[in-house]
């Protein structure tokens, strides 16, 4: 059992080491560049959230009264691009993955921490012309830039848009990159791929779909950007060219991408359940190759997205098979959490709630993925409102859960300092509820018909549309408060102790917050990760020690 | 733990020893080049798709492409090649001197290539064959918009091989000036050796987009 120290005094950690502003926006290192991310995706999905809000509230009457045609196409389209490419893409494998990789090895940093540093660069350099794009007039595309519309009726800036996220690609290759090369030889004596957290093992998975899928997305919107400026044709069908073929390509990343979103989810949902529930996860092997498992398989299942789009009817049936695949992985990995769960000795504090929350939301969208993997079923549903009510399930769902829940479990090793547990636990259960009423509805609308990315609808779904706009500002409120209350931590918020879970990680053996350079000693690790007993929750066994 | 100091060594404070980080570098830049695998590759899947889609017109359009140019090209890019492996072996052998003089080699021959490749840029500017940018399209034969479309794949892929060849020249000339300023020796030559990585890579795919666009006549 390891004691825990308050301690009165701070010591130098990486925070208070330097105050200038140089000192942040060339920061090398990996703590630091995980804070800039952590501010500008905040930005993002805030901005994301406003075009959100003002689609919901065009929803709220049957008629297109407040925002129509292009304008209507363009909310929708910047708020999906915004929140998919600059705020889920990196959420998690840039803000916490930065932060919590070389501690968790024992690292004292990424393998390349120049590169890391470029790959913020990269991604604020895609957020201005992302940005420069929105104030140009926006872009009505949708977030998937289907063509011939984009590449030769729309007359938005689809030039920009598709530069500013290939741009963003950039970033998300460089920071595969570094993840798996730190991962591949910067481990602490002792730390062998068996004893590696979950959360290493999914972020590595994670940077695997990042540094094979990403590319091509980037040659795609390359393409589409040519086609519009250059005129080569390639996807242009007036001369031979193959509209659905960008289809492929884009989906080819897409789809694998939805998992660069949620593997990171499960990522940190593994390490919350661990710590809260006091138990080492169960079948750790099988959460770790499960993560490998939906990484490769995730690149055979594209063609679900083109049941309706004159895709031969086999391979429709193929891809369907396929589909149901890569649900095993996912299976087994809730299955495990269970089990860990069951006679686990829980502590409900605020991460494990975020955690549970994920857990229920995941599994729905999960499952209505089943659902839309049965062509049939498919068929009928295809650009409904089930659509949008499953991908925003495991997408905000799943993901912005699992974020915030990580956020708030390594908020004492970020900052230093601890939050209220009450707001914590309320601003849990708010967007819990929130969530819930903002898009089950959604399900019941895309069943009965009612068609995504319209303005105006039939009357009969304005009550379940009414229902949504309501659930939104819930969610509003939700999501605003950990703003409110972890910001207000880091002045008043309580200094925070070493280990203030009493976790086994190696990043819980260095000071709150860490030193420059992460530990005092090298850490050499003994055992694996997850040493709790359920039966004497304070006991635990830290998994290294740190050695001169 | 090492200190950063300039010379002998260059081992960066996050790193044990030099092995460490000469593996760490080697893994990222072979990493890289699996992403530039997948960037072209997308490029090669859009070809492998039209030219099964329309074998003829790819037959005839390949006809306007100057054999002979990209031939010599092609020999052009692997003299490079073998100046730059030369040139790592100069590096790792601590001879200075002749590690600039392949690095400048290496840079006039990819310079070559590309001034041969504005050439014939020219002339198929000259001869109406370059649907960018609204110029006219002007076909004599049939099949002229999937002729078109050979034309939108060629300069598509043959300038994305002609920017990496850009930027490769642009990182030379920085290992020409560290050179210069003697960087490099047996103990420290990292960079000099994943530049060479990517400037075979570069050279590698040339040596599938010659026969691929330039030699489909037979067909
Ligand atoms: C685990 C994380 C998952 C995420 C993040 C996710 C995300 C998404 C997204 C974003 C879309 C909408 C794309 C659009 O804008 O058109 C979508 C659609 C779809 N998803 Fe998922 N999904 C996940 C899991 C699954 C699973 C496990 C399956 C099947 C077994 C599945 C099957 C489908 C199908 C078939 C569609 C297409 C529906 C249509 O457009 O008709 N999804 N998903
Ligand atoms: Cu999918």
């Amino acid at each position: 059992m390891a004691a825990i120290a308050t301690p009165h005094t701070r010591t130098s950690n990486y925070l208070n080491a330097d105050y200038s502003w140089r000192s942040w926006l060339l920061t090398l290192d990996h703590k630091r560049i995980g804070i800039l991310y952590i501010v500008s995706i905040t930005f993002f999905f805030f901005l994301g959230g406003l075009f959100a809000t003002l689609v919901r509230l065009e929803l709220l009457t049957p008629p297109a009264d407040l925002f129509a045609g292009t304008t209507y196409n363009k909310l929708f389209s910047m708020h999906g691009i915004i929140m998919v490419f600059f705020f889920l893409v990196p959420s998690i494998p840039a803000t916490l993955g930065n932060f919590l990789l070389p501690l968790m090895i024992g690292a004292r940093d990424l393998a390349f921490p120049r590169l890391n540093l470029a790959s913020w660069y990269v991604l604020m350099l895609g957020g201005v012309f992302m940005i420069l794009a929105m104030i140009g007039g926006g872009v009505d595309t949708g977030w998937t830039f289907y063509t011939p519309f984009s590449t030769t009726f729309s007359n938005t800036n689809v030039f920009y848009a598709a530069l500013a996220i290939f741009i963003a690609g950039f970033s998300s290759i460089f920071t595969g990159i570094n993840f798996i090369v730190t991962v591949h030889k910067m481990r602490a004596p002792g730390m062998t791929w068996f004893r590696l957290p979950l959360f290493v093992w999914s972020m590595y998975a994670t940077s695997l779909i990042m540094v094979l899928g990403t590319p091509v997305l980037a040659i795609t919107l390359v393409l589409v950007a040519l086609e519009r400026i250059l005129g080569i044709g390639i996807f242009d069908p007036s001369i031979g060219g193959d509209a659905v073929l960008f289809q492929h390509l884009f989906w080819f990343y897409s789809h694998p991408a939805v998992y660069i979103m949620v593997l990171p989810g499960m990522a940190v949902v593994s390490e919350v359940i661990a710590a809260f529930a006091r138990r080492p996860i169960f079948g750790y092997k099988f959460v770790a190759f499960s993560s490998l498992a939906i990484a490769i398989i995730g690149f055979l299942v594209w063609g679900h997205h083109m049941f309706v789009s004159s895709q031969s009817m086999y391979a429709s049936l193929v891809f369907s098979l396929l589909s149901y695949l890569v649900a095993i992985p996912s299976a087994i990995k809730v299955f495990n959490w269970t089990a860990t769960l069951y006679k686990g000795s829980i502590r409900w504090q605020t991460p494990m709630l975020y955690a549970m929350g994920f857990l229920g939301l995941f599994v729905i969208g999960g499952l209505t993925g089943l659902f839309l993997a049965a062509l049939p079923v498919d068929v009928h549903v295809h650009d409904t409102y089930f659509v949008v009510a499953h991908f925003h399930y495991i997408m905000v769902g799943g993901t912005i859960m699992a974020y915030l829940g990580g956020i708030h479990y390594w908020w004492p090793k970020i900052s230093g300092r601890m939050y209220s547990e009450w707001l914590g636990k309320l601003s849990a259960v708010v967007i819990f509820l929130g969530f819930n009423l903002t898009f089950f509805p959604q399900f019941i609308a895309g069943y009965m018909g009612m068609p995504r990315r319209y303005a105006a609808y039939v009357p009969e779904f304005q009550v379940l549309n009414v229902l949504s706009t309501a659930g939104a500002s819930i969610l509003a409120v939700g999501y605003l408060m950990p703003l409110v209350y972890l910001l207000w931590s880091l002045r008043y918020g309580p200094l925070a102790p070493p280990n203030p879970w009493e976790a086994t990680g190696l990043e819980w053996e260095t000071s709150s917050p860490p030193p420059p350079h992460n530990f005092a000693k090298t850490p050499v690790v003994t055992r694996g990760p997850y040493a709790y007993t359920p039966e004497d929750v304070h006991t635990f066994v830290p998994q290294g020690e740190l050695r001169g | 733990m090492a200190e950063h100091t300039l010379r002998a060594g260059h081992v960066a404070a996050h790193f044990d020893d030099a092995e460490q980080q000469f593996d760490a570098a080697r893994l990222g830049m072979w990493t890289f080049l699996a992403t530039e695998v997948l960037f072209f590759g997308g490029l090669f899947l859009v070809y492998a798709i039209y030219r099964a889609a329309y074998p003829e017109a790819f037959a005839e359009g390949s006809h306007h492409l100057h054999l002979v140019l990209g031939a010599v090209n092609t020999g052009v890019l692997l003299c490079s090649s073998l100046s730059m492996a030369l040139a790592v072996r100069a590096a790792q052998t601590n001879q200075r001197r002749q590690l600039i003089l392949f690095l400048i080699l290496t840079i006039l021959f990819g310079a070559a290539f590309l001034g041969v490749k504005a050439y014939e840029y020219y002339e198929k500017y000259h001869d109406h064959l370059m649907p960018l940018l609204g110029l006219p399209f002007v076909w004599e034969g049939p099949h002229a918009d999937q002729v078109r479309l050979f034309y939108g794949l060629y300069f598509a892929m043959t300038g994305f091989h002609a920017l990496h060849m850009v930027i490769g020249i642009g990182v030379l000339l920085g290992l020409l000036v560290l050179s210069w300023r003697g960087w490099f020796s047996s103990e420290y030559y990292t960079p000099v050796e994943m530049v060479g990585l990517y400037w075979h890579f570069v050279d590698i795919v040339w040596v599938f987009l010659y026969p691929l666009l330039y030699l489909i006549h037979g067909a």
